[in-house]
């Protein structure tokens, strides 16, 4: 089990009070660079000491956003390939169907892979549907431009022969040459997100890493969903734990008040991700139209966003945006309290979803203060972290399921 | 991806798309492109038009019944099954009637040739570039919230209402879908064809743009510089009617048109 530090670089004080959206349309008056700037060091220290402390680290990136100044990724992880030594660096990451030159991503990546000496997790995202508007990228066919740009990134970072041309659907090159190559042979562990169980199947068919973000329970289908997929695909054996990772939320303190007082902290990640323009939240077209009209026939209402969050026993504790602490914890959401509580939250939850090999913690969100952070996270590696590694390679063991796709 | 609904009307093979088909009336043939909305067979405007016009009234592809071929694209795409259909259905001195997103579908058309076209009416058309890169020439649809966009749209918003409870699934469908063709052929460039303005002189037909004046995507000034880039081009309002003046003055619509033929010589025909 390996353990990622994330946040998504908030800056809270323009969280306006009843603003419409915090993303898309929020002024940068709203801004103040110098609070920026120190924002971007605490984050950035966080991510340093996790170095340190045997913890791996987690970027993504939003745009046109207050709840999220990673702007780019590939810049934060460019940054902490210099300054860190051990941590994987995983970008989940870059999203390729919004980004108008894959091959700039190509060649970012492997500068960030050669500068970490083989230490980035590359991953790519479909991106929300909150994310059309500022990239200008088109709503419709965006999976398929999505597997476009995946492709000829993977075929630019494994091309060692000299150019290649690409005249693709979506994507024109004459002379895809990328220096320079990656450190990690054939290329670095690729990741894909996903959310829904049909999108599990073509990332298992690929063997890359799923990652599940924020599912809750509704995991184990996603992962039951690639294990399935794996076999079809002929591959043999079960599915190596690190090929699934799941993403949550943790909170943890030395008293449980203390831990669930952090927990509550990172929920603000919850209360104001959702804050966003009716127009944004549904780009027509982003939902092809069937799905869609199914969606609205349901609910009666033309919007659709948010899933739902499922307890273990599969009752239905409403829609994951609105859902408050209990119900995060109720819905695997959240692992919050003293050490002893996260482990045995964490340990019931992976036996529950049958195991994966990584888990990606956002330890910090809102107006969570360094100090805070730092205790939450190095609580975590102190006192659950190596529970928790031996606990997972016991289990994998009994299994007989192997950890590693590549030992 | 679009997909392509089942069957479900009358259909017409156009270059092996495809096509609905609503057919109303006698007389001149007159072809009606609807506009973003799509088509409903049941539009008082099709019977208004068909009191003086043989009309025949295409699903755009992507819209409504209509396949979208997995290929197209762009309004380009559209222009050129339009004429198609018009070489299919052997449509001669036709009145080329267009509205909004149709308009700009119905300008293309005539660019690229008039050979079966009588007469040109675009009405609150999209698909030129007016103002200069720091503004956009129309309020962009798909950053408004429904309601505020019903509300720019509609003289009286009444015209817009649509209960997706009540609606039939293939209903909520066929809008859904005609979303998302809307976002695939006018995304970006959002609602024009940069080439399109300096290609309208190349429009030697009688033509009409009819703008209905509680438009507020567009201002009329847009209308009255694509009317002033067509040659001869003729500029005329209707009142109580927003973007889509077919849907809120179907008869005054129907008779602006009729009008437009006769004073421009346009002769009925049995």
């Amino acid at each position: 089990m390996r353990v990622y530090h994330f946040t998504e670089q908030p800056y809270p004080d323009a969280w306006v009070k009843d603003a419409e959206s915090l993303r898309v349309v929020l002024p940068t008056k709203l801004l103040d660079p110098v609070k920026a700037a120190d924002l971007y060091h605490e984050y950035l220290d966080a991510w340093q000491l996790c170095d340190e402390i045997g913890l791996d680290i987690f970027v993504n990136e939003h745009h046109s956003t207050a709840t999220c100044l990673t702007a780019s990724a590939n810049l934060i992880l460019g940054i902490l390939a210099r300054t860190t030594k051990k941590a994987r660096l995983l970008g989940l990451g870059f999203p390729i169907a919004n980004n108008s030159n894959p091959l700039r991503v190509a060649e970012e990546l492997a500068m960030i892979d050669v500068i970490s000496r083989g230490r980035l997790e590359m991953g790519f995202v479909k991106g929300v549907p909150y994310e059309v508007h500022p990239a200008n990228s088109l709503p419709v066919r965006h999976t398929e431009r999505f597997w476009e740009a995946h492709d000829l990134i993977m075929k630019a970072l494994t091309t060692h022969t000299g150019p290649f041309s690409w005249e693709g659907e979506f994507f024109n090159y004459r002379n895809v040459n990328v220096w320079p190559r990656p450190y990690q042979q054939p290329h670095p562990p690729v990741w894909i997100s996903a959310n829904s169980v049909p999108s599990a199947r073509p990332i298992a068919q690929r063997g890359h890493v799923l990652g599940t973000v924020m599912t809750g329970y509704k995991a184990k289908d996603l992962f039951d969903e690639y294990r399935r997929a794996w076999a079809d695909s002929g591959r043999k054996g079960p599915v190596p734990f690190d090929r699934l990772c799941y993403a949550g939320f943790v909170g943890v303190g030395h008293t449980r008040a203390d831990g669930n007082r952090r927990g509550d902290m990172v929920m603000d990640y919850l209360r104001t991700n959702a804050i966003v323009g009716e127009a944004f939240k549904n780009p027509a077209g982003f939902i092809p139209a069937l799905p869609a009209a199914q969606m609205i026939k349901k609910t009666g209402k033309m919007m659709f966003m948010s899933h739902d969050l499922f307890a273990k026993d599969g009752r239905n504790l409403g829609a994951f945006s609105d859902a408050d602490l209990q119900c995060s914890i109720d819905g695997g959401l959240m692992f919050t309290g003293t050490p002893d509580d996260v482990y045995e939250q964490m340990v019931d939850f992976y036996e529950t979803v049958g195991g994966f090999g990584h888990f990606l913690m956002m330890a910090q969100a809102g107006r969570m203060s360094y100090k805070d952070t730092e205790e939450n996270i190095t609580l975590f590696a102190k006192e659950v972290l190596p529970r928790l590694k031996d606990y997972t390679k016991a289990r994998a063991k009994s299994w007989g399921i192997p950890e590693r796709a590549v030992a | 991806m679009l997909d392509n609904l089942p069957d479900a009307g009358p259909f017409l093979s156009v270059n092996a798309v495809k096509t609905e088909i609503v057919r109303r009336g006698q007389g001149r043939p007159l072809l009606f492109l609807h506009p973003e909305l799509g088509l409903s067979p049941a539009a008082p405007v099709l019977d208004a038009l068909g009191a003086h016009f043989a009309v025949t009234a295409p699903s755009l592809p992507g819209y409504g019944h209509s396949e979208f071929p997995r290929a197209w694209s762009s309004v380009d795409d559209l222009a050129y099954h339009t004429l198609d259909l018009l070489e299919a259905l052997d449509l001669r001195d036709a009145i080329l009637v267009g509205v909004s997103l149709g308009g700009w579908v119905a300008a293309e058309v005539a660019t690229k040739s008039c050979e079966r076209l009588a007469g040109v009416v675009l009405v609150n058309p999209a698909g030129i570039k007016t103002g200069d890169r720091e503004h956009r020439d129309m309020l962009d649809i798909f950053s408004l919230p429904q309601k505020e966009l019903e509300a720019k749209c509609f003289a009286d918003t009444r015209f817009a209402a649509f209960d997706p409870q009540a609606a039939s699934m293939d209903e909520v469908h066929i809008r859904m879908r005609n979303r998302e063709t809307t976002v695939l052929l006018a995304w970006s460039p959002y609602m024009y064809n940069p080439k399109l303005a300096g290609r309208l002189h190349r429009i030697h037909v009688p033509s009409l743009v009819l703008w209905g004046t509680e438009d507020r995507i567009a201002p009329e000034s847009y209308g009255r510089t694509y009317a002033q880039r067509i040659p001869g081009a003729k500029f005329q309002t209707i009142a109580k009617a927003g973007r889509f003046p077919h849907i809120e003055q179907p008869q005054e619509f129907a008779r602006a048109v009729a009008a437009f033929a006769k004073d421009s010589g346009i002769a009925p025909r049995k």
